[in-house]
């Protein structure tokens, strides 16, 4: 055909930096999901540091109150969507197809642009550093500090336009999750078979498609609003910013969902696996995830009881917000069943796991403090809610995820991370993170409001502080430990196809999966189905040692890498870069995406040099 | 190679790419929904004007309305064509559709320079800015959709199209028909409904 694709070879190579920016295979694109998610983890981590070094004593000059807003405001975002969120989808990305029996996921060239999209949109927002004009309004942005006469320079359209790029690339790969989830799983793994973490995936991934557009909606409104005159959430002509509060938190309660379930989801694998027995309840666990999905649509507004929504929405919050405690806790209940009896073995993504349920239990307890409307009168905008928060985003969301990290790093690298050193990081992240968070509840019952650079010494929030101070300090050597722990694997010990006797289909293959993943696609009989074939196999006398054989690749119908995401993606995001700068870029970007999408769909899955 | 879609092994028996359309759909829903919800919450908030029963003309948006429906029609008679592996009749149908949907937009084009003229603007109240974000954004949906139909029409005319790619077309058709659906929405609350408002409304409770 005569289009670009018959000008351009397709690209062959699996190797160097090549292949993996023209990659679109699945265990791929999770690695780097994970280290890009990784490195901003660091730098949001730095952040949090400045913030904590502000307010180690009273009256500090350290910063000005301007940097003071900068430093929260990109702290949280980068945490909530270039942190947790990525880091949950590299698993999804990594572990998914494997656990269900899949080679790809369902759309692996659109799977490819999601990552684009997201390392892409990220830097965009990130630009704003260099020309000094970070956005500083919070991460929940609120109307209207947001608006031209109260932020003239261009912060918040750079965390507008970030946001939306870092959207549509959340979407396109919850869509591809959907469709993985419902449609390639292999024969016999009917939905209540499903892994937990599978489950937990699929429920995201809805959340992720329907809650993405409203947001998006609250930031094409602020974007023309800023730039072209309208007046959405201007009061002066007729706009209500209480408007950008529902949108934002509409969309802003299923996120919290979509921080957690995800995290959830691990640690329903690891305490099955060191406990030895499955999963305690599985349909209770499944349906109380289902639950979560859908009322965390019926909860936004306990965000907002104290903007004055009358006495009638603010009792039916509280009560919608109280319900939705109840499938946590029939979670919660069912993960400590699990380990009943069991025989359990105190791995350090074990004790990540416990920690997560230790801890998420004290963010939930908090949360329900502040379901009460009274009570979260007294409550918000206190340091009480940033407690409450980061119980249940650290301790629960990125415990979880550690929990994750450590369980499959064998099967990602085909390496062990070190017990004794993952062990200290641990106890490190875990003394780290109460010593630095369980204080911030006094410190907001005892009045002081979050996000103020300063306070002074008569209040006698000082001590708090400090201490808070210092486990931000215990916090950051754990983290040391972690990159050591990371970077030793490096020569320590081959991991073996299933170091840990787990239950699931990924553990069947070597470690790292060959690129089909299956050599074969297997035949589900269960829940668990590895457990099944490992008994089966030690009932018949010929125990399972060994991972399923590899075969010769090019046996096998894999897709070909493409150049098209990548274009795609980068003309993306010059359409963002050019409303931040100068449209000419803007419309330079939609013809190159225009390109890439056409170039796409020109393209065959599968390369013609590589048909057989 | 296009073909080998119709062949891949699915748990549910859809094919992923028609999956993919739905959720998509579904995802879209909230996107009208969020940018309806806005424009019913400021129905009426405008604190000058031009009002909508100063410019509304329903009669003239009841024709495009019409002539977005009858796209419709033709879209399921380009796939009907297209399983009927009736080769002129898919392009036939495909360019009757592209071409109902560009008269829709022309009427678009129309409306939007006259309302400029008759003073609604997006920065001059919120009746404007929530009209104009509203239908622009469904403006936009139905010309990407013209776009892919303009594409598939070449496909057609180069014979590419027939019983084995129908689930090309018919993913089209599913987008395409999701647009008027939206359309009868927005055209309800926005014309019918919303379409006489003079001055600022008092609602109850507002």
């Amino acid at each position: 055909m005569a289009t670009i694709t018959g000008v351009i070879p397709r690209p062959t190579t699996y190797a160097g930096v090549w292949g993996w920016m023209t990659t679109i295979d699945h265990k791929r694109i999770g690695i780097l999901y994970g280290l890009t998610a990784f490195a901003f983890m660091l730098l949001a981590g730095l952040e949090a540091g400045v913030i904590r070094m502000q307010l180690v004593s009273a009256e500090n000059d350290l910063l000005g109150p301007a940097r003071f807003n900068q430093m929260f405001t990109m702290h949280a975002t980068v945490m909530v969507f270039m942190v947790i969120m990525p880091l949950s989808a590299s698993f999804f990305n990594f572990i998914v197809p494997l656990a269900i029996g899949a080679r790809d996921v369902a759309f692996p060239r659109l799977n490819a642009l999601s990552y684009w999209l997201f390392l892409f949109g990220a830097l965009l927002m990130h630009v704003s550093f260099l020309v000094d004009q970070v956005p500083d309004a919070g991460w929940f942005s609120y109307a209207n500090l947001t608006e031209k006469p109260f932020s003239p320079n261009r912060a918040l359209d750079f965390w507008a336009i970030g946001l939306l790029i870092l959207g549509t690339s959340s979407v396109a790969a919850a869509l591809n999750f959907v469709v993985t989830i419902v449609n390639m799983r292999a024969p016999g793994m009917s939905m209540m078979r499903l892994p937990v973490f599978v489950w937990m995936t699929l429920i995201t991934s809805l959340l992720l498609v329907l809650a993405f557009p409203v947001i998006t909606v609250g930031l094409i409104e602020l974007t023309m609003d800023r730039n072209f005159g309208t007046h959405f959430f201007i009061p002066s002509e007729g706009g209500d910013p209480i408007l950008w509060q529902h949108l934002f938190w509409v969309f802003g309660h299923p996120e919290v969902y979509i921080l957690i379930l995800p995290p959830m989801g691990i640690v329903s694998e690891v305490l099955p696996t060191f406990s030895g027995k499955p999963l305690f309840g599985y349909p209770f666990i499944v349906f109380s995830g289902i639950v979560i999905g859908i009322m965390g649509w019926a909860v936004w507004s306990h965000h907002m009881f104290t903007v004055g929504l009358g006495p009638v929405a603010n009792s039916v919050f509280t009560i919608t917000t109280m319900l939705i405690a109840v499938p946590t806790g029939v979670k919660i209940f069912n993960w400590i069943g699990t380990m009943w009896r069991g025989a359990v073995e105190f791995t350090t993504s074990m004790m990540f796991a416990l920690g997560f349920v230790a801890l998420f239990i004290v963010g939930g307890l908090s949360g329900i403090s502040h379901a009460i409307s009274p009570s979260d009168f007294q409550q918000q905008d206190t340091y009480y809610i940033v407690a409450h928060i980061h119980y249940v985003l650290f301790g629960g969301s990125i415990f979880g995820i550690f929990a994750g990290v450590y369980y499959w790093f064998p099967k990602i690298t085909g390496r062990m991370l070190d017990e004794t050193l993952g062990k200290i990081n641990f106890w490190l992240l875990f003394i780290g993170m109460n010593l630095t968070f369980f204080p911030m509840h006094f410190l907001g019952l005892n009045g002081m409001p979050r996000r103020i650079y300063t306070y002074s010494a008569e209040f006698g929030w000082e001590n708090l502080n400090r201490l808070a101070s210092l486990g931000y300090i215990v916090l950051f050597v754990g983290f040391l430990f972690f990159m050591y722990n990371m970077w030793q694997s490096r020569k320590s010990r081959p991991a073996g196809h299933d170091p840990w006797d787990a239950p699931g289909l990924e553990w069947s293959i070597s470690s790292p999966p060959p690129v089909y993943n299956f050599a074969e696609i297997p035949q589900v009989e269960g829940r668990d189905q590895y457990w099944i074939m490992k008994a089966k196999a030690e009932a018949a006398g010929t125990p399972l040692t060994e991972p399923e054989a590899l075969i010769d690749v090019n046996t096998v119908h894999m897709p070909s890498p493409s150049y098209w995401p990548i274009v795609t993606a980068a003309g993306v995001a010059l359409i963002g870069g050019g409303l931040l700068s100068h449209y000419a870029i803007s419309f330079l970007g939609g013809a190159i995406t225009m390109m890439g999408v056409i170039a796409w769909s020109n393209e065959p899955t599968v390369a013609p040099s590589d048909q057989h | 190679m296009a073909h080998a879609a119709e062949h891949e092994y699915t748990t549910t028996g859809l094919s992923n790419r028609k999956m993919l359309m739905w959720v998509f759909l579904g995802s879209d829903c909230l996107f009208f929904g969020a940018l309806i919800a806005t424009y019913m919450v400021y129905r009426g908030q405008s604190l000058v004007g031009p009002y909508p029963v100063d410019i509304i003309s329903v009669p003239v948006t009841t024709i495009s309305t019409f002539v977005l429906l009858m796209s419709s029609f033709a879209m399921v008679q380009a796939l009907a064509a297209t399983n009927a592996d009736n080769k002129r009749a898919i392009v036939g149908w495909l360019l009757a559709t592209a071409f109902l949907g560009s008269i829709f937009i022309g009427f678009q084009i129309f409306e939007f320079n006259s309302f400029k003229n008759e003073g609604l603007t997006l920065a001059g109240n919120l009746f404007g800015a929530t009209f104009f974000t509203l239908t622009g954004f469904h403006g936009a949906h139905v010309t990407l959709g013209i776009i892919w139909l303009l594409c598939m029409a070449v496909l057609g005319a180069k014979g590419r199209l027939g019983p084995g790619t129908a689930l090309d077309v018919e993913i089209l058709g599913l987008y395409w028909h999701f647009v008027d659906i939206v359309w009868i929405v927005i055209f309800t609350l926005l014309y019918l409904i919303g379409g006489f408002d003079a001055g600022p409304v008092a609602l109850p409770g507002g």
